[in-house]
């Protein structure tokens, strides 16, 4: 089968997450939505690895694997004492961060 | 290897500023005799380099130079010629004094914990800057200039914002408000020049390869390293406008008022007479030594600007209400003549403007310190609140006096020699500037008088009633330095021998030779 | 004897310095000190001047350096003095007279308490106007000439206490910086055209420039003697300066310093003899100040501003025979000696006078006073005598040999000239005897000031009389002395150069007139004030008069263009600077806040429109490269 069908999955994969991150209100949605964009450059990742023929693309994907685990950790510690202090998920009452 | 005494006698004030720094809160006084001692043993050190220095000897004498960065070719190279051994002698000359007229500005209020720790940072901060100017004056590598010129801008930031003078009108958030306006505005201002200055400092390394000040001097003058016209222009505009900043050149001054009439008067000292000082040095040095045919491009404007900045400052101080605000305008008048004489581009224009520099050093530290301790006994900057002083305190009064004086150039002391080599300077170059000039010592005889009079003449005003006359600690302050305005004023010649070598190789740097007087120029 | 010229200076120097520096100690000696000290320079003045008289005339002129004072590239000035006959001259007038008014202030000032630092300023004064007339060369004759101007100040204002003491002291100090401007302008030319300020190779090149530099060089040395010397345009300052203590007024005001202009231009004579048209302005200020001075004299009811009118219309005399050039010079030089001897005598006078009427200064309130101190009225009589001419004595000789030298000129500029100094005579006369009869002659006139003391007018104390005597005594006999067999002239002319021009009318005939003329002017006088009871309080009088009490309202000029227009320019400075130059800077200041109040508004923290600003913006970025990719 042909590599490029897989990028086009990727693009549809990473659009389907960006839409979530710009459109939902709850954070583990967009939390979600963002693992789902990060997946879809892995996905591209190890496609390019593949037409290429080198390891690259592969090892940068493990890479993301580790600082997408770094960031559900960090993130989801985040939402929770978010949500305990607020008694609420949606990131749009979080607007505190500002001058 | 010899002992590097450049390095040493601005170490010295680095570490006294540490020592005096870390003096436990409760021992202020150990911190202020800590902070004097190691300005009295720095100046000892600027003594030993000033007899060390050989007037009739190489360009830069007590050079040393070691590897810093090298990646940019950046080199710690530090090297004195006659005016920075002359300055660098200034500056370490005048710090004591400073800290002994600054002796109680930064004990701490009542209100406050016994854990505050002003004074050690007061002090502190004053050595600090004392180390940056005098390595400054030393630097013979463009970067390590640069680095030193902006950087001395923090500590006196701390030193404005941080210590005001705490005569003052209105009320205390008020003059917090204000103090703060004048720090920021100070720091605003000369960041701004600084960072036009950076640019021009890496422009000039991309022009040049290299940092060091006597291998660009060396290349220019044989030819190897040739610049385009308009490169050297655009380069030499983004130094002079740091100098003229911190100068400062009229229309740049607007911040030297507002700082040194917030300031304690010390540390308005030390920014008239030690820190600005750095800004019509690096115009000798730098300008006129790197871009000699921009200088001479520029100068007609630059000239102008200063005879501005002559009268302006002066008719200003005129109208001043504020005695420490009319003092800083006078200092821009004063600053006008220095970069009259620099950009004269003659002997005597160059030599009047150098002895200018350590003139006008002295004796605006004598009539500002004078002025504070006036100040201070009766807690008002204002003009008008004040009236017969000199029946009370005649003393405080006559060293005012002398001060004033010196401000307005009296033939006897040292201000008069370099004012008038500048203007004759300035006259043999250009006839028209030189007259215009002396207009000048007429608005100087008129704010020194007016002041004097309106302060210290008259019937006693019933605030001034018991004021007391100068203490010991103040006469030590106020002596040495009507002394040596004195001496100076006399006998210049110990200082003048010294200059003349540094500026002839300026005058040859510029290529410019002085006119020749009519009647030899006829034969 | 070179090495003495220097002690000149040291001791009022030392004394000076002594005095000043001395404190609370020194306040019983110190009016000894000071007096003694004065008196060795004079000894010293004297030793000099025997040893001068004792060689030939072409060899008199001493020299000595002491030090390079300010050696920079091509510039060379050097502490050096050079004693001749003309400063020889001024030297024993300055130290003589300075000497008996020393001693005269020890009477005048003993209630004082601040008696030692008076001392100390007159020794001050001393040493720098010595310096003035020693200076081998122009700068250090600048530092001469504001030294003196120093003192003058510290002088004029030593009772600091009143207003207008220190307002009339700055008023001097500033009148004659405008002067000093000119000095130094001058001194500026002369290095730039000669290449040196030393007197010397100066006046001996004067050949080889052009006219213009030499009549510009002339005209800023007139200004600077304008101002030292109190003549129009800059006199304004000398009435004001009788604030000071009335020996101030005698030996600074009077006798010496106000005569420092006179000295510059018979000393740059060179210069003048070469640039006529510098001359003519010479006696055109001349002319015009001893006209004013005289008319101003006339008008005032204070006895030492009517003096200080009178002085200024003498060195008008003086400035005109110096505009004269080589005709004139050394007859400037007599009468200002003369003028020294009589006119500090009548200061004295006035002081002594003064001093037994309560510090009074309204002639109006005096009258008959002759009766009472007969002492001061003899002296005063005939410092009278002689500045008014009268045969014999010291001005007759002086002011006669000015008014012929005036007619000398020639042409239809001496006719004007000669008659105007004639007309000077005659109001010389007149205002003279005017304050003779008011002081000394009438009915008693004083009456108990507000908190009813009366004057006891008394003679003053024997340490003030004597100077008195001795001056009064010059005042006779100087002249005379001067004038037989040409002595003082032949003591000068080898360094100041004499001719004689063409007189239109024998000195017979001028002699002739100006008697006539004098008697005319002492005739008015008498007629109206000697005849007739003097009102106390002045009348309104003419138009004239009151513009002449007025100073023939060049203060009101002043004032107002000047004082108010300056005010008026610096409070509008302050202003521009304030919203202009700092407006600018500030305003850009303002502009950024504003900038970055509006940008900030995009910070509005809510994380899905900072996500979709990161998308938009990458979205951009992608664009953008794609886009340079394709190009």
């Amino acid at each position: 089968m042909n590599p490029v069908n897989y990028l086009y999955l990727a693009a549809l994969l990473f659009t389907i997450g960006a839409a979530g991150v710009l459109i939902r209100r709850n954070a583990i949605v967009v939390f979600m939505c963002v693992e789902l964009m990060l997946n879809a450059c892995n996905l591209a990742f190890v496609t390019f690895s593949r037409m290429h023929g080198n390891l690259d693309g592969q090892i940068i994907a493990f890479f993301t694997m580790v600082v997408a685990a770094a960031e559900v950790v960090v993130g989801l510690a985040i939402i929770v004492s978010v949500f305990r202090s607020r008694h609420s998920a949606s990131v749009d009452d979080a607007s505190l961060m500002k001058l | 290897m010899s002992f590097p005494l450049l390095t040493a006698t601005a170490a010295l004030p680095a570490i006294g500023a540490v020592a005096t720094a870390a003096v436990p809160a409760a021992r202020r006084t150990t911190a202020k005799w800590l902070a004097l001692v190691f300005s009295l043993a720095t100046l000892v050190l600027a003594g030993i380099a000033l007899a060390r220095f050989e007037p009739g000897g190489d360009r830069y004498q007590l050079t040393e130079s070691h590897a810093w960065i090298k990646d940019f070719g950046v080199r710690y190279e530090l090297g004195v010629d006659g005016i920075g051994v002359a300055l660098m002698a200034l500056t370490a000359l005048l710090i004591p004094f400073v800290i002994l007229a600054g002796w109680h500005d930064a004990d701490p209020l009542e209100t406050k914990s016994s854990r505050w720790r002003p004074t050690q940072g007061f002090f502190a901060l004053i050595l600090m800057v004392e180390a940056m100017v005098i390595l400054s004056f030393e630097a013979t590598d463009v970067f390590l200039f640069y680095i030193l010129f902006e950087a001395m801008l923090i500590p006196m930031y701390f030193l404005i914002g941080g210590f005001g003078d705490r005569a003052h009108t209105g009320s205390d958030e008020n003059a917090a408000a204000q103090r703060s306006y004048a720090a920021v505005k100070f720091l605003l201002y000369n960041l701004v020049g600084g960072l036009i200055m950076l640019a021009a400092v890496i422009g000039l390394y991309v022009v040049a390869g290299t940092f060091s000040l006597s291998e660009i001097a060396e290349a220019r003058a044989n030819g190897s390293l040739s610049m385009a016209t308009g490169t050297e222009r655009w380069l030499f505009l983004g130094f002079f406008f740091a100098f003229a900043v911190k100068a400062p050149l009229w229309p740049l001054h607007t911040w030297l008022p507002n700082a040194m009439g917030e300031a304690t008067s010390p540390v308005a000292v030390l920014i008239t007479a030690v820190v600005d000082k750095v800004g019509t040095f690096a115009m000798l040095r730098f300008c006129l030594q790197l871009f000699p045919e921009a200088s001479k491009w520029a100068t007609p404007v630059i000239i102008v600007l200063a005879l501005i900045s002559i009268v302006y400052g002066a008719l200003l101080a005129v109208g001043q209400r504020d005695i420490k605000r009319l003092i800083a305008y006078a200092s821009i008048s004063h600053f006008g003549f220095i970069i009259l004489g620099i950009f004269a581009m003659t002997s005597q224009g160059q030599s009047g403007a150098t002895l200018y520099m350590v003139n006008h050093g002295i004796s605006t530290a004598a009539l500002m310190l004078v002025a504070g301790f006036l100040i201070t006994r009766r807690g008002s900057r204002l003009i008008a609140d004040y009236g017969g002083v000199q029946k009370v305190a005649p003393i405080l009064a006559g060293t005012f006096l002398i001060g004033g004086l010196a401000t307005l150039s009296l033939p006897g002391l040292a201000p008069f020699v370099s004012e008038f080599l500048v203007l004759v300077g300035a006259f043999s170059a250009y006839p028209a500037a030189g007259i215009i000039a002396t207009t000048g010592i007429v608005l100087a005889a008129l704010y020194v008088l007016v002041l004097y009079q309106r302060t210290m003449t008259g019937p006693v005003k019933a605030e001034v009633q018991g004021m007391a006359d100068l203490k010991v600690r103040e006469l030590a302050v106020v002596l040495p330095l009507i002394a040596l305005l004195l001496f100076l004023g006399v006998y210049p010649k110990p200082l003048t021998e010294i200059v003349n070598p540094a500026v002839q190789h300026t005058m040859s740097d510029v290529q410019k030779k002085d006119p020749q007087p009519e009647v030899e120029a006829a034969k | 004897m070179e090495n003495l010229i220097a002690l000149l200076v040291a001791a009022p120097l030392l004394g000076a310095a002594v005095l000043l520096c001395g404190g609370r100690r020194l306040d019983r000696a110190g009016h000894w000190i000071g007096t003694l000290l004065a008196a060795a320079s004079f000894v010293v003045g004297v030793v000099l001047f025997l040893d001068m008289l004792g060689k030939g005339a072409e060899d008199r002129a001493l020299h000595q350096k002491l030090f390079s004072w300010i050696p920079v590239e091509g510039f060379q000035a050097d502490v050096a003095f050079q004693l001749d006959q003309l400063s020889m001259t001024f030297v024993l007038l300055i130290t003589g007279v300075g000497t008996l008014i020393h001693i005269y202030s020890i009477g005048y000032m003993e209630h004082d308490e601040r008696r030692r630092r008076f001392f100390g300023y007159l020794n001050l004064f001393l040493a720098a106007m010595l310096i003035l007339v020693i200076a081998d060369n122009y700068l250090l004759l600048y530092v001469g000439w504001e030294g003196v101007g120093l003192a003058s100040y510290l002088l004029i204002g030593f009772w600091q206490h009143k207003p207008s003491a220190a307002t009339a002291a700055k008023k001097a100090f500033l009148v004659n910086r405008v002067g000093d401007m000119g000095l130094s302008i001058a001194i500026m030319l002369m290095f730039t055209t000669f290449g040196t300020f030393a007197f010397g190779p100066v006046l001996e090149a004067t050949g080889e420039t052009g006219e213009g530099k030499l009549t510009a060089i002339g005209l800023m040395l007139l200004l600077a003697a304008c101002g030292k010397s109190a003549q129009v345009p800059l006199q304004s300052w000398l009435g004001d300066a009788m604030e000071g203590p009335t020996p101030v007024s005698a030996l600074i005001h009077a006798a010496t310093m106000v005569t420092a202009g006179v000295y510059l231009i018979v000393r740059s004579g060179a210069i003048f003899n070469a640039a006529p048209d510098a001359q003519l302005v010479v006696v055109v200020v001349g002319a015009v100040t001893l006209l004013f001075g005289a008319i101003v004299g006339c008008a005032k009811d204070d006895i030492k501003k009517a003096l200080a009118g009178s002085t200024m219309s003498q060195i008008g005399y003086m400035i005109l025979a110096a505009g004269l050039g080589p005709i004139g010079y050394v007859f400037a030089i007599m009468h200002l000696v003369t003028h020294g001897f009589f006119k500090a005598g009548l200061f004295l006078g006035a002081g002594s006078v003064m001093h037994g009427m309560n510090d009074e200064v309204d002639m109006r309130k005096f009258g008959g006073l002759r009766k009472y101190m007969p002492v001061t009225f003899i002296t005063f009589g005939l410092g009278y005598l002689a500045i008014i001419g009268f045969p014999g004595l010291s001005g007759f000789f002086s002011k006669d040999k000015i008014i012929e030298a005036a007619f000398a000129k020639g042409g239809t500029e001496g006719w004007i000239l000669g008659s105007v100094a004639l007309l000077g005579a005659a109001i010389t006369a007149f205002y003279m005897t005017r304050v003779m009869l008011l002081t000394f002659f009438g009915e008693k006139r004083w009456q108990p000031d507000a908190e009813g003391h009366e004057p006891h007018p008394h003679e003053s104390p024997k340490s003030m009389t004597i100077p008195m005597i001795v001056l009064a005594f010059g005042s006779v006999f100087a002249g005379g002395f001067f004038s037989i067999g040409d002595r003082f002239l032949n003591w000068l002319e080898p360094v100041t150069g004499h001719s004689h021009g063409h007189a239109p009318v024998s000195a017979t005939t001028v002699t002739a007139a100006t008697m006539v003329v004098l008697v005319i002017g002492v005739a008015i006088a008498w007629a109206m004030y000697g005849r007739k009871p003097v009102p106390v309080v002045a009348p309104r009088g003419s138009l004239l008069t009151r513009a002449a009490r007025r100073d023939l309202l060049q203060d009101d000029f002043n004032h107002v263009v000047l004082v108010r227009g300056g005010e008026h320019l610096t409070r509008s400075l302050v202003y521009v600077d304030h919203t202009l130059v700092d407006g600018v800077v500030n305003g850009t200041a303002a502009s950024m806040g504003g900038l970055s109040g509006r940008l900030r508004k995009l910070q509005n923290g809510y994380a899905r429109s900072y996500a979709v600003s990161m998308f938009g913006g990458t979205a951009v970025l992608i664009a953008a490269t794609l886009l340079m990719r394709a190009v």
